[in-house]
């Protein structure tokens, strides 16, 4: 096979079908209005079924400004709202969502206008100020859904607290959409984002094969769907076929990287605007990043879902995501994932614009390096504000860290190859 | 069999010759803006001053910011396993080095067998780095080689708060301004450098014995300065600033 074949045999055919299905989706938001359809826009790690299952089109700002970092337009947008007033150390997502509803700029020239505004706070506290700034400009109602941190425990105080809040947020729903909640559709849309998640987990799953057929590079891009379209049999369908590309790819020995031999776990999202230099460099040590923390998220509190009894159950399972538990819950799940996928170290992004992900990863990195013994690298840039990132500085940690790892791993022979084939990772 | 390192670094680049075992020789020279041309002049002056010939050089490692530019290496390595080995090679018993550069500051945690086990780098700033203290220098107008001496007879230091370079050198002026003592502020500028290297040896952490390396390990208030700050000794060996060339020959000199 010429090298060009073998690149080809390794894309991933599915990706096509997601940005069509992505660009439908956005197609239906930005002619919401024509089509006398209500636009919430809602934070990532919000309570969205209610939404779907009251024919509400979703729209995620933040969603909006991983693409809007990803095609290298933050930091036009960052400073435009910079110019406005805002902090060069507020959030970049909220910088160029802010920036972007009064330049009407970005990737699709703004997102839609909204009818109202939904904003769950278990991600982040900028969130709040972010929507309230956004609920001023666009005069829309606003519904802060609020979801103390779970420190150590979900305590009953807390269920009694946010299980009140689904019904006040019902509530709010019918008064601006002036329709009741149609309970069957409910439970359906329940449902649909229930299977959703879990075929979200098996996707992400499978690359503790070794080699691995996807990289975390490559979860960053198909997490959109469970992001925005969680609860439509559209997310169903495009994972189950995207977990048979995988099997396909795994039972073909299809990896994602040329001859992996050093698999890596990354921490909090992602440097949007340089994915292609990230994955090239660590592509280049022969290094996956196998696995990573932000887009495991959105199946991280499956445990706590009844889809029988839905709407009771999101209140544990809102609550309780990544970003909302105490640090030594951090630390348990990463060191989890890296017995579960067999990492060789973890790259840590300590990300300029997101501070509840980034606040105690040095605590992190310190439980990592003493219970599991592996490398971990920090990595200092920011998701979407490309003036944070320095390349030369970024290229030394990066080989140096390879040069660590290589060091203290014996690469993976071809025989290791082949006795791994079609075995789950083992734990360290 | 002799084997050669060359540290590029963003200020100076360095040369090292090792045979076997043991150091021949070394040479710095200002890196100028061509990094390839700089590598090749200095080992060029190396094999000069050694009275060496190219050929009997088997094997070279490059390393530092211009690493990839040095066309005729055998291998690239970076500067923080090559501070590393070659702080090992000078002194065995070495756990930690703590290297301040032209442009970055790292600490390097090592194992007893001079392996790299964790390290932490400045973040996209220069505070904390030799250019800053340079461009201090600058402000106070003393040869930058001095200022290390100059702030050992300080009595009172002053206050250095910003942490961004441009401001603290505003900070800096308006001390000259009001007629601040100039030892007291070198001082100053030191304390200030000294504690953000100081953060990065403490995210490790680092632990004794500790050498210090880099160019800026040759300015005796910085040496002073962090040794307070991080309160346990910090050595400087015979050549701070030779050390990554010389982690790179003899990593040269291993493959």
């Amino acid at each position: 096979m010429t090298r060009t074949d073998e690149k080809e045999n390794r894309k991933i055919a599915a990706a096509k079908k997601m940005r069509d299905i992505m660009t439908t989706y956005y197609l239906d938001a930005l002619s919401a209005s024509q089509n006398h359809r209500q636009v919430a826009w809602i934070t990532s790690g919000g309570p969205v079924e209610p939404l779907v299952a009251m024919d509400i089109i979703p729209v995620y700002p933040e969603n909006h400004g991983a693409m809007i970092g990803s095609a290298k337009m933050g930091e036009d947008l960052c400073t435009k709202a910079e110019e406005m007033g805002y902090s060069a150390d507020l959030c970049a997502y909220a910088r160029a969502d802010i920036g972007c509803a009064v330049a009407k700029g970005g990737p699709i020239g703004g997102l839609p206008k909204p009818d109202m505004l939904i904003c769950c706070n278990n991600i982040c506290g900028t969130v709040l100020k972010w929507y309230e700034v956004q609920a001023r400009y666009y005069d829309v109602p606003l519904f802060i859904f609020d979801t103390p941190v779970c420190h150590t425990d979900f305590f009953p105080e807390t269920a009694a607290y946010v299980k009140a809040q689904i019904t006040e947020y019902i509530t709010f729903l019918e008064t601006v959409t002036r329709q009741k909640l149609d309970m069957d559709r409910m439970n359906q849309v329940g449902h649909l984002s229930f299977e959703g998640q879990k075929l979200w987990q098996q996707v992400l799953r499978t690359t503790a094969h070794k080699p691995s057929p996807m990289s975390a590079f490559d979860a960053f891009f198909f997490l959109a769907l469970i992001v925005t379209l969680r609860g439509t049999t559209t997310a169903v369908d495009f994972y189950k076929e995207l977990i048979a590309e995988m099997e396909d790819r795994i039972a073909n020995g299809i990896s994602v990287v040329a001859d992996e031999q050093y698999r890596l776990l990354w921490d909090n999202l992602p440097v949007w605007h340089r994915l292609k230099w990230l994955s090239k460099k660590f592509s280049d040590h022969k290094a996956c990043l196998v696995a990573d923390t932000y887009t495991s998220a959105w199946c991280g509190a499956i445990q706590y879902i009844d889809p029988d009894n839905f709407l009771d159950s999101i209140a544990q399972a809102y609550t309780r995501i990544y970003l909302n538990i105490g640090i030594d819950q951090m630390a348990d799940q990463i060191l989890d994932m890296i017995a579960f996928y067999d990492v060789n170290g973890l790259v840590m992004h300590s990300n300029r614009s997101c501070k509840p992900y980034s606040f105690g990863q040095m605590d992190i990195m310190h439980i990592v390096q003493k219970k599991a013994g592996i490398p971990v690298l920090m990595l200092e840039a920011d998701m979407v504000d490309p003036r944070s990132f320095s390349e030369s500085q970024m290229d030394t940690r990066i080989d140096a860290f390879m040069e660590i790892i290589q060091h203290k791993n014996r690469p993976h022979t071809s025989a290791d190859m082949q006795t791994g084939t079609g075995q789950k990772a083992g734990g360290r | 069999m002799i084997c050669a390192g060359i540290d590029i670094g963003s200020i100076t680049a360095k040369a090292a010759l090792v045979d076997d075992e043991k150091l021949v020789g070394t040479h710095i020279m200002f890196t100028g803006y061509n990094p390839a041309a700089a590598g090749r002049q200095v080992f060029d002056e190396l094999l000069k001053q050694t009275g060496i010939s190219a050929s009997a050089v088997k094997r070279v490692v490059a390393t530092g910011y211009g690493r990839a530019s040095v066309d005729f290496a055998h291998k690239t390595v970076t500067e923080i396993i090559c501070h590393g080995a070659g702080a090992h090679f000078l002194a065995p018993d070495v756990r930690g080095v703590i290297d301040v550069g032209g442009q970055d500051s790292k600490a390097i945690l090592l194992d007893a067998n001079g392996q790299v086990e964790n390290f932490a780098m400045n973040d996209k700033c220069a505070a904390g780095t030799g250019r800053f203290l340079e461009v201090m220098a600058q402000a106070l107008q003393i040869p930058l080689n001095q200022m290390g001496e100059i702030s050992l007879g300080a009595k009172t230091p002053v206050k250095i708060s910003s942490i961004c370079t441009v401001f603290a050198e505003s900070e800096v002026i308006s001390m000259i301004a009001r007629q601040k003592n100039r030892q007291d502020i070198a001082a100053g500028i030191h304390i200030s450098t000294a504690a953000r290297v100081a953060s990065l040896a403490g995210k490790i952490p680092l632990c004794p014995p500790v050498v210090m390396t880099g160019g800026v390990a040759k300015n005796k208030g910085m040496v002073k300065a962090l040794k307070d700050r991080l309160g346990y000794p910090v050595t400087v060996g015979a050549m701070p600033q030779e050390n990554g060339a010389v982690g790179a020959a003899v990593l040269a000199a291993g493959t």
